[in-house]
């Protein structure tokens, strides 16, 4: 891949200056930037994308078939690791300044110091090709023939999370297992562990909702690297291959999907606010 | 003896009237964990320094051996395809990792900073247009803005800094924000304009230093991620050219593992993670001794 005049990379080294300027006009690259670009805001809203410049498909067709793959290893994957990491977080919150809490939060920054392709490439390796535990790649649609092919992938994902994930949450918790309230609540004779659930957590639900909430946009593209890896035909695995061979009307596409969700979820993170917290008023 | 005795006194007392980095220095170094984490950066940097004069590892290119021979004590990592010796490019690698962190921390430390600081301090439409900036950026895709920003500028060590230090400056430049908009209506900036300090000084010189240490403890961070990011782009194809990095030796081992051939994706992993997690504990001791709100908590 390499940066430069778009129609060269689609043409070839021995295109001739006229055969460039031809497919210029006939891909519209011939507009005024600011022409084009009115076009890519139009399609955050009309979602007409046009086609593909390497499959010649309709890319809102392509997104259409992409999405369920994606959303198959996507929305397990960050459900499952959200339990499991504010699960985890509780417990150590409530076994803080210990040694399982000192040597969890150590496990956390081991498992975030290890780069995610060295995970993909290792469990692909040892888990399913060696081990032959899970499947090594590939993907079948419908409901019951696609779990075996996403077990690995969302395993991988939660795993991937997890370290960070953990991190964050157990901050959130001590954030307020120092307020003034749960003082008074260990006072009145509350249980620790009633104070962790009743209080503690629903105090800590702002930051928890807007940590969750705002990552779901991202779980449309998918994983791309764990897509690619697992021979997923989703969406982060169109986008891998369109950033692989120069297809930049779907590069495009991808961005303005992405945008677009991030913009709706801001917006229900707004909302969200209002039903956990009564003092937050929209305007 | 008697001197050993009076030394605390004299630490506690600079304690009381020094300030933060005095005592989060003593907090610092009184951190077995933090101690250990700075000796193994500080190592990492050296060996980066000293392959970038071509004084150690200068000779990774060379066919040592066998193509693919498995580590043995002739060659502790064993060695590629071309029977370069794997250890020599984990080496030469340090290189690359090292500068594309430091580099790359200090590009996103610089423009969180000044958006930052600015947005924070002068309110209004600048800090609504800054606002949205940031929000923009956010909202696309992080390998998105990686490939859009290699895209324009070409492959090559360069584009690799200015790719991960454009795309990696948000999450500072909020946090400085929201701190530069405490601290604006104190009293000691409002004693900075009683004395005639004009709007620059009074933010650079008077508030700034007041919340640099999230900028530290930032930079500590942005650094290991910068590392991690490298990997991603190589795998993308848009990481370093024509020098061995441990992004583009992880990424040689899609189709290495396949013949059996784990030595170099375990030697890349492993020098990443032993710099990786020194850096993470680092920027979590920072934390601890810089940050005030954490203090006397565990």
């Amino acid at each position: 891949m390499v940066a430069g005049d778009p129609t060269q990379l689609l043409l070839g080294k021995h295109a001739t200056a006229k055969q460039m300027l031809e497919l210029k006009r006939e891909l519209g690259l011939d507009r005024p930037f600011f022409i084009q670009y009115l076009d890519i805001v139009k399609s955050a809203f009309t979602f007409d994308f046009g086609r593909s410049w390497s499959t010649k498909q309709e890319i809102i067709e392509m997104i259409k078939i992409g999405a369920m793959p994606s959303l198959t290893v996507s929305i397990p994957a960050f459900i499952l690791s959200t339990i499991v990491s504010i699960a985890v977080s509780l417990l150590v919150s409530f076994f803080r300044g210990s040694k399982l809490d000192r040597f969890m939060v150590f496990t956390c920054v081991a498992m975030m110091s290890i780069s995610s392709l060295a995970y993909i490439l290792f469990a692909q390796k040892f888990l399913a090709y060696e081990l032959g535990l899970f499947e090594i790649s590939g993907y079948e649609s419908g409901f019951p023939y696609f779990l075996p092919y996403v077990l690995l992938p969302v395993l991988i994902w939660v795993v991937l999370n997890l370290g960070p994930d953990v991190r964050f949450y157990r901050t959130i918790i001590l954030d307020e297992i120092y307020q003034d309230y749960v003082r008074t609540a260990r006072a009145k004779g509350l249980s620790e562990k009633m104070i962790l659930f009743k209080h503690v957590l629903k105090n800590a639900m702002i930051p928890i909702i807007t940590y969750v909430v705002i990552q779901i946009p991202f779980l449309i593209l998918g994983a791309l690297l764990i897509e690619s890896f697992f021979g997923i035909p989703g969406l982060g695995g169109i986008t891998l291959n369109a950033i692989n061979s120069s297809d930049f009307p779907v590069i495009r596409a991808m961005t303005v999907l992405s945008a677009v969700a991030y913009i709706i979820f801001s917006v229900i993170t707004d909302v969200l606010y209002t039903l956990v917290d009564p003092r937050v008023r929209l305007k | 003896m008697e001197q050993v005795e009076k030394m605390p006194e004299t630490e506690i007392a600079e304690q009381k009237s020094k300030s933060l980095w005095v005592h989060a220095f003593y907090q610092l170094i009184s951190d077995p964990f933090a101690k250990v984490s700075f000796i193994i950066v500080a190592l990492y940097a050296l060996v980066a320094i000293l392959s970038g004069f071509d004084i150690i590892a200068g000779n990774w290119d060379v066919q040592f051996g066998e193509g693919y021979s498995a580590p043995s004590w002739q060659h502790i990592f064993g060695t590629d395809l071309f029977g370069r010796s794997v250890f020599l490019k984990t080496v030469k690698g340090t290189e690359v990792a090292m500068s594309v962190g430091l580099v790359t921390a200090i590009i996103s430390m610089i423009i969180g900073v000044t958006l930052g600081a600015t947005a924070g301090y002068f309110g209004g439409k600048v800090d609504e247009f800054i606002v949205w900036f940031y929000t923009t950026v956010t909202s696309i895709p992080y390998i998105m803005l990686l490939v859009a920003i290699t895209f324009i500028l070409g492959k090559g060590l360069i584009a690799v800094y200015l790719a991960l230090g454009l795309s990696s400056w948000v999450n500072l430049c909020r946090l400085i924000r929201g701190e530069v908009i405490r601290h604006k209506d104190r009293e000691y900036v409002h004693a900075a304009s009683a004395i005639g300090a004009n709007e620059f000084t009074k933010l650079f010189k008077h508030i700034v230093p007041n919340v640099l240490h999230i900028v530290i403890i930032n930079f500590s961070l942005q650094f290991q991620v910068a590392i991690k990011s490298e990997v991603i782009l190589s795998y993308l194809g848009l990481g370093v050219q024509g020098r061995p990095s441990w992004g583009t030796m992880i990424n040689d081992a899609k189709q290495e593992l396949a013949q059996g051939v784990w030595w170099q994706l375990a030697a890349a992993t492993l020098a990443m993670f032993v710099v990786v997690l020194s850096l993470n504990i680092l920027g979590d001791a920072l934390r601890d001794a810089l940050d005030p709100k954490l203090k006397g908590k565990k």
